[in-house]
């Protein structure tokens, strides 16, 4: 298993040097910098030399590296460095250089926590919060609070201590949806997918134990359950609210018992306290593209590109999109660019070889359109331009892609317990592509 | 050494004072000082500090430094361990995280560290009993090592799980650290009555340590009956992700006796497919494609290829790395069960900010799934990439319409056409790579696209690199009877015959050659000059070699008959297909048994890669189902391939049933003894297919870049201590196993 976690700055300073193993000589560190920082010619996050092998990712200004010796588990590897990254947020909000070299010790201290020989442990926020902590151990504590930690860090339900209360039971669900679309010059719909992720933020009492259904094909055996609140916001949140919906595939926290929903197709859990990732779903059919883009870039000459870029809004009046982006790319010769638009503003950035076109507030069913021309420096090697895709981002509330609702949360838990719910769905640009050429 | 980092930004400053880790190994004055200053800190309090809030602030200070001040953190030693005695939990962590670092350097003074440590393994807190014990097991020093040893038969039985895990992987450690010592103990027993302990964690963790020991040990067996193997199934929901991952990780071990209990074990574990951490997700895959070697019902066969597929796919909305990953696998499930990723092709096309290691590897899933039916589609795609930035990605997407022509036989047309779309952007790495696949294009359909021969001679200027301009040349030669100025393009290329690699000068050769025998008359000048050139002037054995070779062949001709040459240069080859590009049989079977392991990145066979790695192989056992393996089937293709070319030998007689017929008739005038004999050599070198035939293909024609030399010859950059920057490179810019050769 892991060797070693290194951590690095961009200039190739070895911050965090943690080896596990005797086998991960400080040496590596510098082998690593060679071969992969100083290398521009870098083009896989893996990198073997004799039995070593380096497994990197990136964040912010970091290089997070695993080494292994030996054919180990990629996805382990992988899947664990991601974890540290997140428990780098969980912990100093920003995981940066500065917030390493701000938290040495308590970078090693985690490190030494959720590492042993090489292994991963238990790497639940919510569990390592409890005995590690950026104030440093505060009290020495009594031999009953660490077997509850140690109880935890070790139990069947990691991810959730057994003490919590709240005043009001709250739960908050966010359907948020990635749309991706792939769409040639013709206007052809190459692919068109969603994914989807349902973030819950649970606040509730106890160890309460909750239900949770979709309109979803998977679920469809139990029509006559219709939560009491928990679609509130469902009436109004897409055209096509009605039916439902074919995923292709969905996974799931942690928490969530699969063998059940294996058996009977019913999402139950027992949901850690606050923030966290319920499940991920992927759907491909009846995606509904909330905005149709008709491009037509035309090179007039050798120095001359005219634009004409129509954007509609696919989606119901009511509702309306906001920080809807543009990004049209312009020839790397590009030299002045003229422009009019019909709504919001645009602007070139000569850096990004792109034209930004920005409109805060784009209501359903409405259509707006760009003109522009670039003017080009004639170059003598005139090279061809690769016509980078159209790249749209947005963001568009109570609307998803694939039409999925949540159509109940229910929460079980002893005694006289009454919860509140909300639900709320948000559909953006994933990678929202319209090719040009 | 002070490697330079050109293309970085400046970092944002510092905010701790300690210079750049380059300086040399000698403290400078600054850290001398600064050593100094702080073991005056550790000192300094005495009673008056009652929270030892400065003795704190001085640890963290130190083990802030520790990486990245060179070691001289270590003068510290005596002082660090002074502080050891301190009953806080805080400093304790930082103390032992010193010794860990450093204890191997200086053993003797980490000794006095050792009772503190020893005392610790029976402090009434399960924390910090776990934390003496990770602590005490990571050193690398005897006298630490046989201090474990005692307390840790306790710990193993101790009343909290915590400490009963950490106790479990602390087995693992010291096998590390003495094999002996522990295969002389009772240690592993203990650790497999743990399998039965209570607390799921405890499970996994021993189990993930047993399966640590057995990969290091020849004497250790690991095996899991069906009983045991249904009851660590049991516990899977009630571990963390990863003791799930232990746990299916040590179901390889499992050998199952009976295919039902094959089947029931893998719809059991079936629903971690549904798990959102990807590492329980592949396990999962490889442990079901693995028992699918044990199942006889084609029905739970197929039931169970419909559930592997959504999550493999689900897995490319992960990060970059992890698609990465996820599509390096894709591409091996492939080919041992292809018709798990028959849905869709859409969800392998690339987005346009894909990093490239990820298209790369998308435009060889592509090229594999493309078939009859999507070609078009695919052709479109592919026609996009060939316009991208990235060089190497454009050359691979050409490639992939190359092969794809010669993959797929109803749309070579579809192909071609692309190709040559693509040659009339006149971008010159472009044509090179569209003038490759297009040479091979005419080695598989012989007399069918010629006519495209003129399109190509018209870019003859943009060829430079040697692999491009030994295809054209390649071409001339062949084709010197279609190509009406054949002797004048031969004649420029031949005018810097001595500056060429000798890939292409070897080529120039055949061509000449060639040209002369479909030109008698008008061309002999032109092979006597590269002739002379050759035999007199090369220092290549090789290019000489064969320049004899062709002499002697041309002045000893009985009746100075030139059809008998022609025969023997120009005669016909056997065509060449796309299978050749995938894995070997025995090797594919391992690789699946390896699934989400690093290999699969490169998809070469574990020993090649990884020397000291465990070979594995699938067990056999009444249920194996035998006949469905990949190395079982070629064995019988091999067999009966064997038995045609007995036939063969015996009845020379009438080879034309098994070669083409519409071969050119010249030569059959010639009787057909000597044809058929070529024949037979070419049918057996051809069931050969491996890298003698590779030699024999260079020898032959020198198809430099035909799939079988490539995927032979030996890049060796595997090999142990070599880190040459051009060895990592070459790692990186394939950043796989390159096995398609695009």
């Amino acid at each position: 298993m892991i060797s070693g976690i290194l951590l690095f700055n961009q200039k190739g300073e070895n911050l965090i040097f943690r080896s596990f193993r005797s086998d991960c000589r400080p040496r590596l560190a510098d082998i690593f910098r060679i071969q992969v920082i100083s290398n521009v010619s870098v083009r896989s996050p893996i990198l073997t030399l004799g039995s070593t092998t380096f497994s990197h990712i990136r964040h912010e200004n970091i290089y997070l590296v695993a080494v292994t010796k030996g054919n180990a588990n990629a996805a382990v590897i992988f899947e664990f460095l991601e974890r540290v990254r997140g428990l780098g947020k969980a912990y100093f909000g920003k995981f940066d250089e500065e917030a390493v070299k701000n938290n040495f010790v308590l970078v090693y201290e985690l490190l030494d926590e959720i590492l042993d020989f090489g292994y991963p442990q238990n790497t639940e926020t919510e569990t390592l919060k409890m005995y590690i902590t950026t104030e440093g151990v505060k009290s020495e504590r009594g031999i009953e609070d660490t077997s509850k930690i140690t109880m935890q860090a070790t139990g069947a339900l990691s991810w959730r201590r057994s003490d919590i209360k709240y005043r009001k039971n709250e739960a908050f669900v966010d359907v948020i949806e990635d749309v991706n679309l792939l769409m040639s010059a013709t206007g052809t719909v190459l692919r068109a997918d969603v994914n989807g992720q349902i973030v819950m933020r649970a606040y509730l009492s106890g160890t309460p134990e909750c239900k949770f259904g979709l309109n979803d094909r998977l679920t469809l055996g139990d029509t006559d359950t219709i939560g009491p609140s928990g679609n509130r916001a469902g009436t109004k949140a897409t055209r096509a609210a009605a039916g439902t919906v074919a995923l292709e595939d969905c996974q799931f926290h942690q928490c969530v018992k699969l063998g059940k929903f294996d058996a009977d197709r019913i999402i139950s859990f027992v949901p850690p306290d606050g923030e966290f990732e319920l499940m991920r779903y992927r759907a491909t059919e009846n995606i509904n593209l909330p905005f149709k883009v008709h491009a037509i870039v035309n090179e007039v000459n050798k120095t001359q590109v005219d634009y004409s870029i129509a954007i509609k809004a696919n989606y119901g009046t009511k509702l309306f999109a906001t920080n809807v982006v543009i990004r049209i790319p312009t020839p790397l010769n590009t030299a002045r660019i003229s422009e009019r638009v019909s709504q919001g503003k645009a602007k070139y950035e000569p850096e990004a070889n792109n034209i930004i076109w920005k409109i805060q507030r784009f209501s359903g069913q409405s259509e707006y359109v760009l003109n522009a021309e670039a003017t080009l420096t004639s170059m003598t090697n005139q090279k061809v331009w690769s016509r980078p895709p159209i790249g749209l981002s947005f963001s568009l509330l109570m609307f998803t892609s694939s039409g999925l609702l949540v159509r109940y949360l229910k929460v079980f838990e002893k005694g006289n317990y009454s919860s509140v719910k909300w639900v709320r769905y948000m559909t953006r640009a994933g990678h929202y592509e319209i090719r040009s050429a | 050494m002070a490697p330079s980092i050109l293309s970085l930004p400046p970092t944002p400053t510092s905010i701790l004072p300690f210079g750049p880790p380059d300086h040399g190994r000698m403290p400078t004055i600054r850290t001398i000082g600064k050593v100094a200053e702080l073991r005056e800190e550790l000192r300094s309090g005495g009673k008056k500090d009652k929270n030892h809030s400065a003795k704190k602030i001085a640890l963290k200070r130190i083990v802030a430094n520790m990486t990245m001040s060179n070691n001289d953190m270590i003068a510290l030693f005596p002082d660090v361990v002074a502080c050891m005695h301190i009953p806080s939990l805080e400093i304790k962590k930082m103390g032992f995280l010193y010794l860990v670092n450093y204890a191997r350097i200086k053993p003797d003074q980490a000794l006095k560290a050792l009772p503190i440590l020893v005392q610790d393994l029976n402090d009434a807190n399960p924390l910090v009993r776990a934390l003496a014990l990770r602590t005490i097991s990571y050193i690398h020093v005897r006298e630490f090592v046989n201090a474990t040893m005692d307390p840790l038969k306790q710990l193993l039985k101790d009343g909290d799980p915590y400490v009963r895990k950490t106790a479990a992987f602390c087995v693992a450690k010291l096998y590390d650290h003495d094999r002996n010592l522990v295969e002389n103990s009772d240690l592993i027993d203990r650790l497999n009555t743990m399998l039965r302990d209570e607390n799921p964690t405890v499970v996994s963790s021993a189990l993930a340590s047993l399966m640590d020991v057995w990969e290091r040990s020849e004497s250790i067996k690991l095996t899991i009956d069906y009983a045991s193997a249904s009851k660590i199934v049991q516990i899977l929901p009630d571990c963390s992700e990863w003791g799930q991952t232990y746990i299916l990780e040590a179901m390889m071990n499992y050998v199952p006796v009976d295919t039902s209990d094959a089947s029931i074990l893998a719809e059991r574990i079936s629903p971690r497919l549904s798990h959102s951490s990807s590492a329980v997700v592949l396990t999962c895959i490889r442990v079901i494609l693995y028992l699918m070697n044990y199942i006889s019902d084609q029905k739970v066969i197929s039931s169970l290829c419909t559930k592997l597929s959504p999550p493999l796919v689900t897995l490319l909305s992960k990060g970059p790395e992890i698609q990465y990953l996820a599509l390096r696998n894709a591409l091996l499930i492939l080919q041992r069960r292809p018709e798990i990723l028959r849905n869709d092709i859409r969800v392998f096309f690339c987005k346009y900010n894909d990093p490239i290691y990820v298209k790369v590897t998308k435009l060889e899933l592509l090229f594999m799934l493309a078939n009859e039916k999507n070609i078009n589609e695919v052709l479109t795609e592919l026609r996009e990439y060939a316009t991208e930035i990235d060089m190497d990605f454009v050359r691979k997407s050409v490639r992939a319409i190359g092969k794809l022509a010669i993959k797929i036989e109803p749309a070579a047309k579809l192909c071609i056409n692309t190709l040559l779309e693509l040659v009339a952007t006149k971008i010159s790495y472009i044509v090179q790579e569209a003038t490759v696949v297009i040479r091979n294009i005419f080695r598989k359909y012989p007399n069918q696209y010629e006519s495209i021969i003129g399109t190509l001679c018209e870019n003859l200027d943009s060829l430079e690199e040697p692999e491009a301009k030994a295809s054209m040349i390649w071409v001339i030669g062949q084709y010197a009877d279609r190509i009406e100025n054949s002797d004048q393009l031969l004649e420029d290329f031949l005018f810097t015959f001595q500056e060429e690699p000798v890939e292409v000068q070897l080529q120039l050769l055949t061509a000449s050659v060639k040209l002369f025998l479909h030109r008698p008359t008008k061309c002999a000048d032109i092979m006597m000059k590269t002739l002379n050139m050759v035999v007199n002037d090369a220092d290549n054995p090789d290019l000489r070699d064969r320049g004899y070779m062709y002499w002697r062949l041309i002045a000893h001709l009985p009746g100075n008959n030139i059809d008998i040459a022609k025969l023997i240069v120009l005669g016909e080859k056997p065509s060449i297909t796309a299978e050749s590009e995938k894995l070997e049989p025995a090797t594919l079977e391992e690789m699946c048994l390896n699934i989400g392991t690093l290999v699969t990145i490169y998809l070469k066979p574990v020993q090649q890669v990884f020397r000291t790695a465990r070979p594995r192989r699938l067990q056999d056992s009444p249920a194996l189902q035998k006949h469905s393996l990949p190395s079982y089937q070629a064995n019988l293709r091999d067999t009966e391939q064997r038995k045609s070319l007995a036939l063969l030998n015996t009845s020379i007689v009438a080879p034309q049933s098994f070669m083409s017929p519409n071969r050119g008739d010249s030569y059959n005038a010639n009787g057909g003894n000597l044809d058929a004999a070529m024949d037979a050599a070419e049918m057996y070198f051809s069931g050969l297919g491996n890298a003698q035939m590779a030699q024999m293909q260079i020898s032959d024609a020198a198809y430099t870049g035909s799939p079988g030399t490539q995927a032979n010859s030996p890049s060796g950059y595997f090999s142990g201590e070599q880190h040459g920057q051009r060895n990592g490179g070459q790692h990186q810019n394939n950043g796989d196993g390159d096995f398609l050769r695009f």
